[in-house]
């Protein structure tokens, strides 16, 4: 009889995670027992001063030195690509809260009919549903995870922990409860499926490999020659799922109709934290696990990237529907981002190009955070204004607010002095180093279709007349007011003096991941 | 018994499961096809465990942990489905039309299509 050795956990290394899930769990507690008038004075504070503590946390790792070898007996890797991720979803995490955090985004009482008379009950007692508070720490916990995890099943676990709360706030809104509901719906019946896949990849792997660390399947790949159908169907396979929860394109069509239906707060945290997560794990799995298969999987990848580039910047110029349109943008980002996961060589072009992706990734959830809460802001009768043609002239009325919007709509396009323009520049620079010429000229191409809607909106604003009975832009609260500002703030800034934040994405890519 | 087997019964189960997401219209029917695609894997990573004669049972521990997140799946799943049958006194999934790619859109000036139709949310404006 063997005695069992308990398992050494780096309690201080994965403190970040015990952090937020910690505070996630607090949340449910707080839901169960402190009376209803109380709740969303506690959940505050507790949200985000754990996200707070939780980003000093990975800023002592960092200072203290980035560990060498994965933590928690190989099944997580906490290196230095996991803390900038960390550090950039906990940011992302922060002001997407504070803009979750008003009053007005969520239903009064998820269950009830609209127009119904329990409806009109909650209303007038100010019900809210304060459970978006822990709902959401639990997906950021999930976000920390993805990219974080060394091996298959903690990256399902994750996967999942960040899914489920995500599927519950999308069908959430106020407004238009329909679309929001039928968002949730199709968000929940595609991630499913996509997990599915993803699971039986997993289960493929570990036929092949004998194992669901990422390691060990990377040395079996030298080891276990003629098992190649295996190998090959479990890799593909997993490649969906991951490619799934970033949006590329064979696999993009939920984008659009979840970004669109959710609650836009909680649209703006898929649009930066799910994002940044799932290219963290998508690097992991592709470098890490099967990175000795580069022949074989990037002229896929090729495909992938081009395809995704070219929907998202294509289809975008065809939206009507402000939210439907920034969905396109994000997925003809992630074909940029993609670009730079095909840039695969020796141990310097992959810090390089891994150094660009987390640029990209950080410039790039910032800015549509802010573009995000520019949406929420401006106002129907019926909630927000998400007809394009109601933003005509919106220059004239409020040309801060227009000014704004079309200085995160430059940042997106790439345009220099925005912070747009160095992430493009990193990650295409990166791309010709690993040899990638033709996918940069795509590249380039596709930017300069996607600039063409994004300066399409910039003319509807400034240079059209208001409609006479035009959107109202609301006066936006404190939280609201610091995201819009925090955010122009850091574009203007990284687009100006980017060096910093390079810098530390270098050092951070320059260990390259942990194995 | 060979492994093959096992493994060609859960690559069965898996298709069947992906046809049903595929062809089926009914949001339950949809939901059971993705757990059995879920419960193939299972299949196959035990399949798998035995085969390899794993010492750690790396593969039953995800069947354990597939089980669970399977039924937590279910419990989110069904509470969609229930809020959005409260609704439309509906599950069909071709009737969740409103989110769509807009029919001719070439013009930012066009009319608002469904603007009224979709307005059905509450709250003080």
């Amino acid at each position: 009889m063997n005695t069992i050795t308990a398992p050494a956990i780096e309690y201080l290394q994965l403190a970040p995670l015990l952090i937020v899930f910690g505070a996630g769990i607090l949340g449910v507690l707080v839901e169960a027992f402190a009376p209803r008038y109380l709740r969303r004075a506690m959940h505050i504070p507790l949200t985000l001063l754990s996200l707070a503590g939780a980003f000093a946390l990975v800023i002592v790792q960092t200072i203290k030195g980035v560990p060498t070898k994965p933590s928690a007996m190989g099944a997580v890797a906490v290196d230095g690509p996991t803390l900038f991720i960390w550090g950039t979803i906990l940011v992302l995490a922060f002001i997407s809260l504070l803009l979750l955090n008003d009053e007005d985004h969520f239903v009064p009482a998820a269950s009830a009919v609209p127009g119904s008379a329990e409806e009109e009950r909650a209303l007038i007692e100010g019900n809210v549903h304060t459970e978006v508070y822990p709902l959401a720490l639990f997906a950021i916990g999930g976000m920390l995870l993805f990219p974080a995890s060394n091996d298959l099943l903690i990256m399902f676990v994750a996967l999942e922990v960040m899914s489920l709360p995500l599927y519950l706030l999308c069908g959430l809104a106020r407004r238009r409860r329909l679309l929001s509901q039928e968002s949730a719906m199709k968000y929940f019946l595609l991630g499913a499926f996509s997990s599915a896949f993803f699971l039986y990849g997993t289960a493929l792997l570990y036929g092949y490999a004998g194992s669901v660390d990422l390691a060990k399947i990377s040395t079996a790949l030298s080891a276990n020659v003629g098992q190649d159908a295996l190998l090959f169907t479990g890799a593909a396979l997993l490649g969906v799922g991951l490619l799934f929860k970033i949006g590329a394109a064979p696999f993009q069509a939920w984008k659009p109709d979840v970004y669109q239906g959710a609650p836009t707060p909680v649209t703006a945290l898929m649009a930066s934290g799910t994002l940044v997560a799932a290219f963290g794990a998508l690097l992991r799995v592709f470098w890490v696990a099967i990175g000795e298969l580069d022949w074989d999987w990037s002229p896929i990848m090729w495909g992938v990237a081009i395809l995704t580039m070219v929907v998202g910047a294509i289809l975008a110029i065809t939206q009507t529907d402000i939210k439907r349109m920034l969905a396109y943008s994000s997925i003809a980002h992630a074909g940029f981002l993609l670009v730079g996961v095909v840039a695969i060589g020796d141990a310097k072009q992959n810090a390089t190009a891994l150094a660009a992706i987390l640029f990209y990734l950080a410039v790039y959830g910032i800015a549509s955070i802010g573009a995000f809460a520019i949406v929420t802001m401006v106002r129907d009768a019926g909630g927000e204004a998400w007809h394009l043609s109601r933003w005509a002239g919106l220059g004239k009325r409020s040309p801060k607010l227009a000014g704004l919007f079309a200085f995160f709509l430059l940042a997106f396009a790439g345009i220099p002095l925005t912070s747009g323009f160095f992430g493009k520049y990193a990650v295409f620079q990166a791309a010709v180093a690993g040899g990638a010429v033709q996918l940069v000229v795509v590249g380039v191409v596709a930017s300069a279709v996607a600039a063409f809607f994004y300066v399409r909106v910039i003319v509807l604003m400034f240079f059209n007349d208001p409609a006479p009975d035009g959107p109202t832009v609301v006066l936006p609260s404190w939280g609201t007011a610091s995201v819009v500002g925090f955010a122009a703030l850091a574009t203007v800034v990284l687009g100006v003096f980017p060096q910093p934040v390079l810098d530390l994405a270098q050092s951070a890519a320059g260990s390259l991941f942990v194995r | 018994m060979h492994v093959v087997y096992p493994a060609v019964v859960a690559a069965l189960l898996f298709s069947i499961g992906v046809y049903g997401v595929l062809a089926r219209r009914n949001t339950i029917l949809v939901l059971m096809s993705v757990e059995l695609m879920l419960n193939a894997v299972n299949l196959n990573l035990v399949t798998f465990d035995v085969w390899l004669r794993d010492q750690l049972h790396g593969g039953q521990v995800l069947t354990l942990f597939v089980i669970v997140i399977a039924a937590a799946e279910v419990g989110i799943g069904l509470a969609i489905v229930l809020a959005v049958f409260r609704n439309r006194q509906s599950i069909d999934l071709d009737r969740l039309r409103d989110l769509f790619e807009p029919p001719n859109s070439s013009d930012p000036d066009g009319s608002q299509p469904a603007a009224t139709k979709v307005t059905t949310g509450v709250g003080p404006e």
